[in-house]
């Protein structure tokens, strides 16, 4: 064996694919792994070495060089991206994935960028390669500004609240749309300018932030998910592209994949992801006047942390209802603590999480998973609502349209039918909040009216904080 | 001929991997939603091997190099990120204690601790 006979063999074409089919199996291993809470570590780490050998197949191909441009590119990235990985903090978790399929979403748009240069506008190269590598350009482009975008709103950079152009915003998408199929139209007919390649980019470039622009807070993880099936779907694109087995399958696993979290979201906040795309919602807009039953008759009864103390230590069963009030107010510590104080005087309690409290579904698991929250005492939707109506008091913090009796109730409602937590069925309920401002749906929450509700009004950690100081003189 | 199999073939794997990726995805508990979102996330960033494998294709004059460079930054961030990021929320699951095996079948209710 000679050394030049043996690196022939590792360069060889069929060695390489081989790499690449190992590594689209770890992949898809991987992804099975993190289908279960026991195998996810080890799922997401087996994708992680599937990842690993796919670079290096790549490396190893012989045309392969400009070592220098890779080993700077590769170490500016890991620069950027370990500490940013390691820092952020796990309320932070939804708009760093937004940021991290954004760059994802730039590489590809930077890439098929590339690629037209390279061929000089995609000259003497098959026609589907420059159809696949022009929806990647601009699929990629538009994951990639609409992900900023997404990433800006949940890190507050650019107002949550939906921005709109008003009724002309959907004029105007369309335009975009069509502006930027014209121009890749154009250049898969024969066209080499780079001018409209350019324009195609930008096209793309507007229309990621048109659509996301007017999209409110809280429908923001349905988008992240939606961009992120887009990200997948265009690195397929350009898999196919570029005649790589690895990326294709990854890629497209991701668009399946992302396509299927996002159905999930969007069914269980009772939204189509149509009418998320339209905007608007989040908050103001045309769909608030739809409330409706808008001027309660009710009267809302308010308390204070001492009496709610009082009602907590007394209970026998507590059930803790966390909602995306709590994630924003970083209270997840307090509650904690809260429920200790409460265990250590004989109450049983447990949290009862809606399937898209916090930001995104699984969000708050994670949140109070990191505060020490021990595992079983989470109980999912299905889970808890039978138990409702033996719990003394359910305790709910920052969670509004979740627990909305209108939504089983009332067939006039705009949520109606979103499955939510029957919270009302219980003996009584506290309900920490701000201000009596409706969820981000708009409307009315009869349950804050319901007589064996009374309110605590605050900030979530604030109150939680101070109804264990109450408890602790008790 | 020759081409025409070539994107036969890529078509082939495409399309499977769709039904794969439904398959695998659609059994995920709620819980992990989240994780699974950031690691199928940091699985995008495969697209690093387009910048690899154009870097070092002839024809990039300078221009497309800088394109490159910034690409390779962008879906290394994108991997090593998003694969840092999804172990650090899956470990916070896997640290918690686990209710002692024998104790299972008693029934997973806390039971009567309290009075």
């Amino acid at each position: 064996m000679t050394v030049p006979m043996a690196s022939s063999f590792l360069q060889s074409e069929s060695f390489i694919y081989v790499l690449y089919i190992i590594a689209f199996s770890l992949f898809i291993q991987g992804l099975r792994g993190l289908a279960g809470p026991t195998t996810a570590v080890r799922g997401n780490r087996i994708a992680a070495v599937g990842m690993a050998i796919a670079v290096i197949a790549t490396l190893l191909k012989p045309d392969e060089g400009e070592w220098g441009l890779i080993a700077l590119g590769v170490a500016l990235g890991t620069a950027v991206g370990v500490p940013a990985a390691r820092q952020v903090r796990m309320t932070a978790m939804p708009q760093m994935v937004a940021l991290f399929n954004g760059v994802g979403g730039g590489a590809v748009f930077l890439i098929a960028w590339a690629e037209f240069r390279r061929t000089g506008g995609y000259s003497d190269i098959a026609t589907y390669i420059t159809i696949f590598s022009l929806f990647a350009a601009i699929v990629g482009s538009v994951s990639f500004w609409g992900s900023n975008i997404a990433f800006g709103k949940l890190q507050e950079i650019i107002p949550g609240r939906p921005i709109t152009l008003g009724a002309g915003q959907q004029v105007v998408n369309g335009l975009l749309l069509v502006l930027a199929l014209a121009g890749a139209i154009d250049i898969a007919s024969g066209n080499h300018s780079e001018g409209i390649f350019i324009g195609v980019l930008v096209c793309a470039a507007l229309l990621g932030n048109a659509v996301v622009l007017p999209i409110g807070g809280a429908d923001m993880p349905v988008v992240i998910s939606l961009l992120n099936a887009f990200t997948g779907l265009s690195a397929a694109a350009t898999g196919v592209a570029l005649n790589n087995p690895a990326m294709i399958v990854a890629g497209m696993i991701v668009g399946a994949s992302g396509t299927i979290l996002t159905n999930l979201m969007a069914v269980a906040m009772n939204r189509s992801i149509p009418a998320i795309v339209a905007g608007g919602f989040g908050g103001g807009g045309a769909v608030e006047g739809a409330s409706g039953a808008g001027e309660h008759a009710g009267t809302v009864r308010s308390t204070t942390a001492a009496d709610a103390a009082i009602q907590l230590a007394y209970a026998n069963r507590v059930v803790i209802v966390p909602g995306y009030g709590m994630a924003v107010a970083q209270a997840q510590h307090a509650v904690r603590e809260l429920t200790k104080e409460l265990e250590d005087r004989g109450v049983e309690v447990s949290y009862a999480i809606h399937p898209v409290a916090g930001r995104m579904p699984g969000h708050m698991n994670v949140l109070l998973a990191e505060a020490d929250v021990p595992y079983d005492q989470l109980k999912e939707m299905d889970e808890a609502n039978p138990e409702f109506q033996r719990t003394d008091v359910s305790l709910v913090i920052g969670a509004n349209d979740v627990t909305n009796p209108a939504a089983k109730n009332s067939p006039s409602s705009p949520i109606y039918g979103m499955p939510i937590l029957e919270v009302s069925e219980g003996h009584s309920t506290i309900v920490i909040k701000r201000s009596m401002n409706p969820g981000f749906a708009g409307i009315e929450n009869e349950l804050y009216y319901d007589p064996k509700t009374t309110m605590l009004f605050g900030d979530a950690k604030t109150a939680v904080s101070e109804i264990t100081a109450e408890l602790a003189q008790i | 001929m020759i081409l025409a199999s070539v994107l036969t073939t890529n078509l082939a794997i495409l399309v499977l991997a769709g039904f794969i990726g439904f398959v695998v995805i659609s059994k995920v508990p709620n819980t992990l939603h989240t994780p699974l979102m950031s690691g199928t996330n940091a699985i995008h960033g495969i697209v690093l091997l387009g910048g690899l494998l154009l870097i070092g294709l002839s024809g990039n004059d300078t221009f497309n190099k800088v394109i490159l460079v910034i690409a390779i930054v962008f879906g290394t961030i994108n991997i090593v990120g998003g694969f840092l990021v999804t172990d650090r929320m899956l470990e916070m699951f896997k640290s918690k204690p686990k209710p002692k095996p024998g104790e299972d079948r008693d029934g997973h209710g806390p039971g009567g601790g309290g009075s």
